[in-house]
């Protein structure tokens, strides 16, 4: 039998059609109600969307929401996609999407070097420029890239951190984000660097990954507690990850006995540092970082630059800048927060 | 002339049967292994029983878990299946955060009810569905595992509940202890005594088991099914939302992603813990102690130097060695049962 | 005698079937699903704004080949009556042994054919634990996706494997020359058509058919139910296998959480499609008309900057709605049955 006759059929593909139809309409007449228009701004289509490793991270809403001041200050449209996971192919979808929208710019913290790589080439084919911050992927599918500062000197003020608070002895653990990121494993080859060179007593036992999650990253650091009794510290280079780990240890028997630093946002651990579960731990201004990769963007739209080493641009309050070696633009140092200077901020 | 002395057993035989009995049932089985796991385990790192932190932590991060395998047995007992737990518990756990924050100064019971209440509407969803459209509760709560975790990614949006925005006497809940023992934990406790109670020594509990033997018997008995279906639904609705409740206590930020993949260790610990996937035996103290083993030996991995990603293997392994010990035991019975009724009929 | 002749002829011309062609073709549940595609695709091209574009047809069938292909072996399992949860634990697992493989030397080539031969492993585990040990499927199959994703994601930690051959990876996304149809599909098309002369035109398939309906009946008519089965899940790893090498070389990583919640998607689109859950009834062209609704409406919401998390409530919705609908119109169709048992207007009808 080809087809299956039965007699509630009518009613039934009646019923149906009803209800596609229904769905269908309601949800493309949302959407037709909502379609983004895309490059409304004279010639240049100023478009940018912000693709950045995963939504409810702090630290991206900060660096988007820089990155959003930019973009009304020069006129052009503002959005932000991203997965609910830092997983590399979440991304993909996302930046096809874009592709298919015909946006202007992209802006992109990549979840790998390579994985994304494909998609966003062809992204550049169809004439969309793409700009890396915050993690890079490999230097020939972005035209830019943003650094917040050298992965050098973040990976050198963590270890520094580290080893004054224990005493530059002992065994420390790494609590990072996830496994494929460009710039934790970047920062996490030169610690490790760093520590073999010059602080010999000190101890690496185990990388774990919290996936920028924040429940897990929690687990985690009960389970690090728990499988090395002689722990003295732990650093974690993500601001989900050091949150996570200091929410944990404000309630645990190790608060004040295994030190905690690394990466993280002055609003998130301020509480922390106050009643002495952290002492001190770096970061940048991510605010910055987003509305330089903005003015950045823009600059690439409107073929001011072309991403090459030497071109200079304009980046609204913070000043010129010059991309260096490798299409990339350094945006200053890390900073150092502790309960000094810690009431001084807000984000 | 033959006295009609009643054949009674002995006192001493009696106890010798209960003996054997509970030695034999699979919850004594369990309870063994949950043993030997911490044995072993604190034999390699004594900090994982003996610490502050590790008997808490011990007690206490099962405890979400066991809450939602109490319900997940109610349903499964039934002969259905609820995969749509996780996302309740996210759902929950968010409008907690939000419920907290839009009404400051709100009494903690308030939103307890209201997070109970709240899962029990989701299940009460889910529920009507399937009893009153008879249709398999596996394909709608996959739907409504679907459907729910997008509600909340939406409301959500890119949000995030922070420690911050609860209240601090909240948060102390989740590691406040009585004694010992952590607060959550004897909630968990009290809510599995009741469960067992209920499904042991009330009509309700124990028309759910017949429901789940043989749903067509009980119909023509005149049990009402899709009643005791329903509340079976929305028992599990409704623990899932009070493990939501407790999850924003535990771990302070909520993000869209709470409770994702828990239906799956709520389903493997109700099975690992002798509750027949195909309904009608099983109790909720199996269920419980099921999720006490599948969280004890999560955490027992790291310290035993396996890597935490063996966690899911362990789960799937352990689930199926409990259905196919479950089939074998099913098999030698019905043989057992056969032979003697061959044998009376010598 | 002519009259009576006449009158014999006349009382004994009867028709074939109950109603005309027309109505037999155009009122099925697989007309409604093409019906409601069709509906969606124009009403997307005209409000959706970059819609009606041949990139977008590109994109749309590169992201929804893993289903289609998954959705070809699970409509014949479950028209058995079984269900097979594990299929993206098996895209995960396959994923992984091609990255590890090719991580550890070994050419592409034979790392996919391990794959594959994983898959049918996995697909066979499946098969002896629910025919031979006969465990229910959805029991089974729960335990294999907790144990194939784990095994998944033990094996590579969540590290993703991403360096491959070029020419593969674009292989992977390459399109028929001149047209924007991605190159895959003729490997979909290929196996849809064995799939569906499978299922439609064999004794294998009928056997399929009388599976669902009735397993005790089957038995008595001499199919090998146990064999049936055993095959079909077998089916099922080694087509989910293959859409885990195509998954991987068209992201270009290979992960252990790859193609996490798959499943639903494609059970969903099966029941869309037509298939009843209960067994005994579906058509492959019904169920290829499922997964092209789900995906474009996928598609065109997310052009339309609607957030992926609305189209899985959708998506979810559809599922609930596609299986309830039947039971109403069933309940409805009883009601309406008046006492004697004759349904009002119609002569004796086939059940479908």
């Amino acid at each position: 039998m080809l087809f299956h006759t039965s007699t509630r059929s009518t009613r039934r593909a009646g019923a149906f059609a009803a209800l596609a139809v229904t769905v269908a309409l309601v949800a493309t007449g949302c959407a037709a109600g909502e379609a983004t228009p895309g490059g409304t701004g004279g010639d240049a289509n100023l478009a940018i969307t912000f693709v950045p490793k995963n939504l409810g991270n702090a630290y991206f809403d900060t660096s988007d929401a820089g990155g959003k001041e930019a973009i009304e200050e020069f006129g052009g449209t503002y959005d932000e996609q991203a997965p609910a996971e830092g997983s590399p192919d979440g991304q993909v979808s996302f930046i096809n999407t874009l592709t298919q929208q015909q946006v202007g710019g992209l802006v992109v913290s990549a979840n790998d070097p390579t994985a994304i790589c494909d998609a966003i080439n062809e992204a550049r084919e169809a004439g969309i420029k793409v700009v890396t911050f915050d993690s890079d992927t490999s230097p020939e599918c972005r035209d830019l890239f943003i650094n917040q500062a050298t992965a050098e000197g973040i990976a050198k003020i963590q270890v520094d951190l580290i080893a004054e608070q224990i005493g530059d002895e002992g065994e420390i653990a790494i609590l990072s984000a996830t496994a494929n990121a460009t710039n934790q494993n970047a920062w996490i080859e030169l610690m490790k660097t760093d520590l073999a060179a010059n602080h010999p007593k000190i101890k690496l036992v185990e990388v774990v990954y919290g996936d920028d999650d924040d429940q897990t990253s929690f687990d985690k650091t009960a389970a690090l507690l728990q499988t090395y009794p002689n722990l003295k510290g732990i650093v974690s280079p993500t601001t989900v990850g050091i949150a996570a780990a200091a929410r944990y240890l404000q309630t645990s028997d190790f608060k004040g006995k295994v030190q905690l630093t690394g990466l993280g946002t002055p609003n998130q651990l301020r509480d922390y540092v106050e009643d002495g579960t952290v002492t001190a731990f770096a970061l940048w201004n991510p605010a910055d970082l987003g509305y330089l990769a903005a003015y950045a963007t823009k600059a690439l739209i409107e073929g001011d630059i072309t991403g090459k080493e030497g071109d200079e641009f304009e980046a609204g309050k913070l000043g010129k800048y010059k991309v260096g070696e490798n299409g990339s633009v350094l945006l200053g140092d890390p900073y150092t927060f502790n309960a000094e200077n810690i009431a001084d901020f807000n984000f | 002339m033959t006295s009609l002395t009643l054949d009674r057993e002995s006192v001493g035989t009696r106890v010798l049967h209960g003996l054997g009995g509970f030695l034999r049932a699979r919850e004594t089985g369990i309870l063994l292994a949950l043993i030997l796991v911490i044995v072993i385990t604190t034999a390699k790192n004594p900090n994982f029983l003996f610490s502050n932190d590790g008997f808490r932590d011990l007690l206490l991060t099962p405890s979400l878990v066991m809450l939602l395998a109490v319900g997940q047995a109610v349903v499964i007992i039934t002969r259905n299946v609820d995969l749509s737990v996780g996302s309740t518990l996210g759902l929950t756990a968010y409008m907690t955060g939000r419920v907290f924050i839009d009404f400051p100064g709100i009494p903690i019971i308030v939103v307890f009810l209201v997070g109970i209440l709240f899962g029990a509407l989701l299940g009460l969803v889910n529920g009507a569905l399937i009893a009153f459209a008879k249709v398999p509760a596996l394909v709608i709560t996959l739907g409504t595992l679907y459907a729910y975790r997008g509600i909340n990614v939406l409301w959500t949006g890119s949000d995030r509940i922070n420690a911050s925005d609860l209240p601090k006497d909240f948060l102390a809940l989740g590691t406040a202890r009585l004694g010992p023992i952590p607060v959550l934990t004897i909630i968990a406790v009290i809510v599995l005594i009741a469960a067992g109670w209920y499904l042991r020594n009330q009509r309700g509990g124990r028309e759910l088991y017949a429901i789940g033997s043989d749903p067509a018997a009980a119909n023509l008995y005149g049990l009402k099914v899709t009643r005791r279906v329903l509340v079976a639904f929305v028992v599990s609705g409704s623990l899932a939302g009070l493990a939501g409740v407790l999850y924003a206590a535990r771990y302070g930020t909520v993000n869209s992603q709470a409770g994702s993949g828990w239906e799956l260790d709520a389903v493997g610990a109700a099975v690992i813990g002798g509750v027949a996937i195909f309904g009608g035996s099983g109790s909720v103290w199996g269920a419980a102690i099921g999720a006490y083993l599948l969280l004890t030996i999560n955490r027992a991995l790291p310290i035993l130097g396996v890597q935490d990603f063996w966690q899911r293997a362990v789960v799937g392994v352990l689930i199926i060695g409990a259905i196919v010990l479950d089939r074998v035991l099913a098999l030698r019975t019905t043989k057992k049962l056969a032979e003697a009724r061959d044998n009376d009929n010598d | 005698m002519t009259e009576l002749t006449a009158n014999t002829a006349v009382m004994r011309t009867y028709k074939e079937y109950a109603r005309p062609l027309w109505q037999r073709i155009l009122f099925t549940r697989e007309a409604a699903v093409y019906g409601a595609l069709i509906l969606v695709i124009i009403v997307a091209s005209a409000t959706v704004r970059n819609f009606a574009t041949p990139i977008t047809l590109n994109y749309l069938l590169l992201d929804i080949t893993p289903i289609l292909l998954i959705a070809l072996p699970m409509t014949l399992v479950i028209i058995t009556g079984e269900i097979d949860l594990s299929v993206a634990s098996i895209v995960g697992l396959s994923s992984v042994t091609l990255g590890t493989l090719h991580q550890g030397g070994l050419p592409i080539e034979a790392a996919g054919l391990a794959a594959l031969v994983v898959g049918a492993v996995a697909g066979a585990v499946n098969g002896f634990l629910i025919t031979v040990v006969g465990l229910p499927s959805l029991a089974v199959t729960i335990g294999t996706l907790a144990l194939y994703r784990g095994l998944a994601v033990g094996l590579l930690g969540t590290t993703a494997v991403t360096q491959y051959t070029e020419f593969w990876k674009d292989l992977a996304k390459s399109k028929i020359a001149g047209t924007t149809i991605p190159s895959v599909m003729i490997l979909f098309v290929v196996l849809a058509l064995v799939f569906a002369i499978l299922l439609h035109f064999t004794a294998f398939g009928r056997g399929v058919f009388a599976i669902g309906l009735s397993p005790e009946a089957a038995r008595f008519s001499g199919i090998s139910v146990e064999r049936t089965k055993f095959i079909l899940f077998v089916l099922s790893g080694v087509v989910s296998a293959l859409a885990g090498i195509y998954y991987t070389l068209r992201f270009g990583s290979a992960r252990g959480d790859n193609a996490t919640g798959l499943e639903l998607s494609v059970i969903a689109a099966v029941l869309l499609g037509g298939v009843s859950i209960f067994g005994g009834r579906g058509a492959l062209h019904g169920v290829i008309a499922g997964v092209l609704l789900i995906g474009t409406l996928g598609s065109a919401l997310r052009l339309a900057s609607i957030t992926s998390d609305v189209i899985n409530i959708i998506t979810g919705a559809l599922l609930v709605a596609s299986v309830v609908s039947t039971s109403v119109l069933a309940w409805v169709r009883r009601k309406r049955i008046r006492p004697g048992g004759k349904k009002p207007g119609s002569a004796a009808d086939t059940k479908g």
